[in-house]
């Protein structure tokens, strides 16, 4: 059985249909890239898939390991494995980085039917990931995300990741903003946690990221839909030619 | 006032008003009669001024621009008794839910009388003197307590200094009828330099229907002291109460002082408190009113800054649901230079409550250098709440810095949905972040076993509203639109 399967996708957002049938599966253990212009769905399909509750699903199915992940709220599909990296990860006053992440995989783990960490199991495992992602032990004890930078940010959303080990890992867009020594540590953390029982949707715009983190696949999305799949390579031919090209490629008797 | 009574014109309004003072003046004739014999002279003309002051005077209306936006109708229709001395027991297992961990002396005061059996009398150092104001005052009439008791450390000294030196009767008709009408509370002076290292519990406890008590306390933290007093009011029950209490705090230079309103009545009780601080030179004074429970609450802070180089520090955090109504009065008064003042309030509203934030900085004209700031920051989780707001600056000196802003928005869904996507329950999710913004005003406090009593009762309060917005969202949604059943309605025009 798939991780995840994806069957002629529809969803809209305030009324507008932004996905118009988009068809996917990805196995344990692959990773997938999704690339495509602005404005052609990426985003949302990631946020329908963290099941952001503004995203209306109006057609199709989606399975996570065989379970419908449309009828999950938010916090069951993560329980469930599903990881949401953020475009925009949001700051939280008042909410400490260690506080949270451990309410998160304290929530996890019951789920997975283990025994929840103290304060003093969670620290080593925390400090851990940090090192891995090369964060200061200061922003341990800071607010999420508050005052962080935009690459402190990203390796901060790589970091939760690498915490909360899910099954599907979803990457919008984490390239964006990075210099190139975040991408590298970022690439680094997300290599890391590559293994036979988890999947990566690594969504991106540009080519770069794919240097650093090697998918199986490479998907096109244009306008709310895949309108073409290959190998890497697909991705290299796209940062010659761009997106226009993908689109002019698809059949004619594919398109709508 | 209601509309009608503002349409008849002013006239009819007061008369309504006044109309129900009568059992306020049979109290303050009963206890005329009383104090003839008992108190000193210069105590019953201060009463009998400020009960001159009330009469004359009647509940303020909504026409007055310090009570815009909390209508006092239903206080002042409702035939409020004073309680009979002893007349309703409590029994200390009432009130062990109230106690405060880590607090040293505890004094208990059932419907505005001093509670000997319920209250705790610690190991009490030399330097500090803690007791019932009336027994004070009687002992300084007559050389011992009413009751032949020697009460620990009742020496009367300052009391005739300091009572009703501050609190202005003139300014404020709760004031004046507190003045007139106090029966009890308590009296706490902490030596020359002496540092209290446990916070004293200072615990008012209501019982019974249409009670009203007017709770009085006077805390004088002598030069370079150092203390920390936690002002409870509470109820045993769920009949209406009306408790107007007024505290004056006296800090001497060099002192620090942290004083804790906590409120958490039931929510059909009447509040008023009064907090008149003053500041003598150097001395640092925190106040932090957490205000959880009543149904009308008024919460005033009056501090003056009367002393160069003072520091005060005016915390509060109000949280608020069904139809609670939490006013907040804040005047904070700069009248020497070099001082500094700092107002945060954070206020959260669910359901149909609503706050008010009320922040006048006023700096005399000799308070150069004043340093000045005032940030209002509100939280609305139900549509049909509200919160009205109302910075307001006078200022007479030209070499001053003075800031304020209001802020007022929603729990923002981009936070709320982070959490859930890392697997948070939403109901633990609201909880964590209705909390820390709550926390703010737990940060300002400094480490004490007072901030953590505060914060596990901010923290009850908080799972209870993020527990009925769960309640709340299971129930049908049609029923939800309807106001539930007969609601009292606080709001200006009512």
């Amino acid at each position: 059985m798939a991780l995840l399967e994806i069957q002629d996708l529809h969803a809209s957002v305030d009324g507008h249909e932004i996905l118009k049938g988009v068809n996917l599966t990805i196995n344990a253990g692959e990773v997938h890239s999704i690339m495509g212009p602005n404005g052609s769905g990426k985003s949302t399909l990631a946020a329908v898939l963290a099941r952001r509750e503004t995203y209306e699903v109006t057609g199709g199915r989606v399975l996570l390991d065989g379970k419908d992940l449309v009828e999950m709220k938010p916090e069951e599909a993560a329980r469930e494995g599903v990881f949401l990296a953020f475009q925009y990860p949001v700051e939280i006053p008042g909410i400490g980085n260690a506080y949270f992440l451990r309410s998160a995989l304290n929530a996890i783990r019951k789920q997975r039917g283990q025994d929840e960490l103290d304060a003093m199991d969670f620290l080593p495992l925390y400090k851990e990931r940090m090192k891995l992602l090369e964060m200061d032990d200061k922003l341990m004890n800071r607010s999420v995300n508050e005052g962080f930078s935009g690459g402190e940010k990203k390796r901060n959303e790589i970091l939760q990741l690498a915490v909360l080990e899910p099954k599907l890992a979803i990457l919008d867009e984490t390239d964006s903003g990075l210099d190139i020594d975040a991408l590298r540590i970022v690439a680094r953390g997300v290599n890391a946690m590559r293994g036979p029982d988890r999947a990566f949707l690594v969504i991106t715009h540009y080519q770069r990221l794919l240097d650093y983190i090697t998918p199986d696949f490479v998907h096109v999305l244009v306008d709310g839909k895949i309108v073409r799949s290959g190998g890497p390579e697909l991705a290299l031919e796209l940062e010659d030619t761009g997106y226009g090209s993908a689109e002019a490629s698809v059949p004619a008797a594919l398109r709508a | 006032m209601s509309t009608a009574a503002k349409e008849t014109g002013n006239e009819n309004a007061m008369a309504t008003v006044t109309g129900k003072l009568n059992t306020y003046l049979e109290a303050y004739g009963e206890l005329a009669a009383e104090r003839q014999e008992r108190d000193p002279l210069w105590l019953r003309q201060l009463r009998e001024d400020a009960w001159q002051r009330f009469h004359a005077k009647g509940f303020p209306t909504t026409h007055d621009e310090d009570w815009r936006f909390t209508n006092l109708a239903a206080l002042a229709k409702t035939p409020f008794q004073r309680a009979a001395k002893g007349g309703v027991t409590v029994a200390a297992a009432q009130i062990a839910g109230f106690s405060v961990p880590g607090a040293g002396c505890r004094l208990v005061f059932v419907n505005g009388h001093f509670a000997p059996d319920l209250s705790e009398v610690c190991d009490l150092p030399d330097t500090l003197e803690i007791c019932s104001l009336e027994r004070a005052i009687a002992k300084a009439m007559e050389g011992s307590a009413p009751d032949g008791s020697e009460s620990v450390g009742c020496a009367p000294d300052g009391i005739e200094q300091h009572l009703g030196r501050y609190a202005d009767v003139r300014r404020d008709v709760f004031t004046a009828l507190n003045t007139a009408l106090w029966e009890d509370g308590a009296y706490l002076r902490v030596h020359r330099g002496a540092v209290i290292d446990q916070p004293i519990h200072l615990l008012y406890v209501s019982a019974g229907a249409e009670i009203m008590t007017h709770p009085r306390t006077l805390i004088v933290a002598e030069p370079t002291s150092h203390v920390a007093v936690i002002e409870d009011y509470v109820s045993i029950g769920g009949e209406a109460a009306f408790s107007n209490s007024v505290t004056e705090l006296v800090a001497g230079q060099d002192a620090v002082v942290s004083h804790f309103l906590v409120e958490r009545e039931n929510l059909a009780a009447f509040n008023i408190s009064t907090l008149r601080l003053e500041l003598a030179r150097g001395a640092n004074v925190s106040s932090h009113s957490i205000l959880l429970g009543g149904g009308l609450v008024r919460n005033n802070v009056h501090p003056v800054l009367a002393g160069e180089g003072a520091e005060c520090l005016i915390n509060g955090l109000f949280v608020g649901a069904g139809s609670q109504h939490l006013d907040n009065y804040m005047l904070v008064e700069h009248a020497q230079p070099q001082c500094s003042s700092r107002q945060f309030y954070n206020g959260i509203l669910d359901d149909r409550a609503r706050g008010v934030f009320h922040g006048r900085i006023v700096v005399h004209k000799d308070a150069q250098k004043t340093d000045a700031k005032q940030t209002n920051r509100n939280l609305l989780l139900s549509d049909n709440a509200r919160l009205d707001t109302k910075p307001q600056l006078e200022i007479y000196a030209d070499d001053v810095k003075c800031t304020h802003g209001a802020t007022i928005g929603q729990i923002e869904e981009e936070q709320l949905f982070y959490l859930r996507s890392r697997g948070i329950e939403e109901t633990s999710a609201r909880n964590l972040l209705l909390y820390a913004f709550a926390a703010e005003c737990l940060d300002r406090m400094a480490d004490s076993p007072a901030r953590e009593f505060v914060a596990s009762l901010i923290g009850e309060r908080l799972t209870e509203l993020a527990r009925n917005h769960q309640a709340a969202a299971l129930a049908a949604p049609e029923e939800l639109a309807q106001p539930a059943e007969e609601t009292q309605n606080w709001e200006g025009l009512g």
